[in-house]
């Protein structure tokens, strides 16, 4: 047997999982296939979720009211990416923002495209720029990012009240 | 130490895959149920406490997103372990005994169909000396079986024999995955899954949760005509280093056992959580089981097992016998770890 010590184990770990997005999720997923972004509203308190949940994380009431929001929004915050990362294929510096869309209650979150990103900023008007009809599938990127509307901003006050 | 009892146990029926609903949809209405039973209002419960798996899930933090079952805002008291439900129980139990606040919500759930248990199970190992060697929890518990076949008397019909009562119990178990008539004799004919456990001898793969909700003192009395009062809990542990370990023996279920007061009064009933045949072989020795206690009339663990969930539903369905009169002392016990590595023990009785 060999004297050299031993200094590198390698040790490989790989699982697989079959995910299920579950019943809401689905629909909300599905929903990208056929161009729409689907939330739900709670009968109880009367929030919008987007992406939707079976029952409301606030008060826990089942949540059956599907609607089809906007898919236009205003960034309620953003991120500047200046680190690269191998699972997104894009040149840095980016922006991530949260997208509060048109009659929600929650932000989504995207990335923002087509400015300059020093240009971008809070309260900012965008729109969501989707791939060609016959490329979409059930997921989120059936939208490749958001860009500006052209309109004015909106004042941020405005969403003291949203989880924004 | 401030009386504490559970007053509700609600879980869902475990089935081998459920594709339609992920780990929230199949916990919402188990909670919904457990709340509605146990009669304190969702917004004033004390605390709340949950047990799962991000690696069984395959998602970090699959706890947090767990919460919209409960309805976490305005915020609550709140807290999570990556344990089976059972341990989130005695954690809400210490909780409880601070004496601030007087009822707690505890579930635990996992979907273990969304990997392969097995694999999954080998990342509580060492990483250095054991994972690498990638011995899955099956051939693990198979070890364990064949030392126990070699020092006991006991034999692989033995283990049968298990199966078959268990599986016959789980006939009455709505919420049971496998159930039915089974002789020994045929069951030993069976062919080996690893020698000496067959497939009857291990655990079904479950998707599931279960919850209960515990009170203190006036309240379980106020909300429930008959709780079920934790006259004793405790948990031990024994080495991580099964080398280190005689796996044919429970010392960690013995130690529990005696600091939860078991032996001080006779039981009617004890649930235990033995995922594979012969370990009820070595936690009734551990625990000193005679003839005259009734085991896992529920099926145990040989008829549903969701990961996570299953210890905490031998607690809460010893505490359901209490709760309906058919049980005046009971223990409810779950395990955690390779080989029954770890073993809580919740003594439950009528007042």
């Amino acid at each position: 047997m060999s004297e050299e010590s031993l200094t590198v184990l390698r040790s490989p770990v790989k699982l697989e999982y079959t995910f299920t997005a579950g019943e809401t999720s689905s629909r909300f997923l599905r929903g990208f296939a056929e161009g729409k972004i689907l939330g739900r509203r709670c009968p109880e308190c009367e929030k919008v979720y987007v992406p939707p949940r079976g029952n409301c994380p606030i008060c826990t009431s089942p949540m059956k009211e599907e609607m089809e929001l906007a898919h236009t929004g205003t960034i309620t915050k953003f991120c500047i990416v200046n680190l690269p990362f191998a699972a997104r294929q894009i040149e840095i510096p980016y922006v991530s923002a949260s997208i509060l869309l048109d009659g929600a209650d929650v932000p989504i979150f995207h990335l923002i495209q087509e400015i300059p990103y020093d240009q971008i900023r809070i309260g900012m008007r965008v729109e969501a720029v989707w791939v060609a009809p016959d490329e979409r599938i059930p997921g989120m990127e059936s939208i490749t990012h958001f860009g500006p509307t052209g309109e004015p901003d909106v004042d941020i006050d405005l969403f003291e009240d949203a989880d924004a | 130490m401030r009386e504490v009892a559970l007053v509700a146990f609600a879980q869902s029926p475990s089935v081998r895959q459920d594709l339609r609903r992920n780990e929230v949809e199949i916990l919402t209405p188990v909670i919904a149920e457990a709340i509605r039973w146990g009669g304190v209002p969702r917004k004033e419960i004390g605390f709340t406490c949950s047990g799962s798996c991000d690696y069984l899930a395959g998602v970090p933090f699959s706890f947090v997103s767990a919460l919209d079952a409960v309805g976490a805002w305005p915020p609550i008291r709140e807290s999570h372990v990556e344990m089976d439900g059972a341990w989130a129980l005695y954690e809400a139990w210490v909780r409880l005994q601070v004496g601030d606040v007087d009822s707690a919500l505890v579930y635990g759930f996992g979907k273990s169909s969304v990997g392969d248990p097995r694999d999954i199970s080998v990342l509580q190992l060492d990483p250095y000396y054991a994972a690498p060697l990638w011995p899955d929890s099956v051939s693990l518990a198979a070890l364990q079986a064949r030392a126990l076949l070699q020092s006991s008397g006991y034999t692989e019909r033995d283990f049968a024999e298990v199966v078959a009562r268990s599986l016959r119990d789980a006939k009455r178990n709505p919420n049971a995955q496998v159930s039915g008539d089974f002789s020994p004799d045929e069951l030993v004919k069976a062919r080996y899954d690893v020698s000496p456990l067959r497939e009857h001898d291990c655990p079904p793969v479950s998707d599931g949760a279960a919850a209960v909700v515990l009170a203190a003192g006036d309240l379980a009395r106020k909300v429930c005509e008959r709780p079920a009062w934790i006259a004793g809990i405790d948990h031990r542990i024994e080495a991580h280093s099964l080398g280190a370990r005689d796996l044919t023996k429970s010392p960690s279920a013995a130690l529990a056992a005696e600091k939860a007061g078991m032996g001080k009064g006779s039981l009617d009933v004890a649930e235990l959580h033995a995922p594979f045949s012969h370990q009820e072989l070595i936690l009734r020795e551990a625990l000193g089981l005679g003839e005259s206690v009734a085991i896992n009339p529920s099926g145990g663990a040989l008829a549903a097992n969701p990961i996570m969930a299953a210890g905490l539903i031998r607690i809460g369905e010893a505490a359901q016998l209490v709760m309906d009169g058919s049980a005046k002392r009971a223990v409810g016990h779950a395990t955690s770890g390779p080989c029954l590595q770890q073993n809580l023990i919740c003594v439950l009785e009528a007042r």
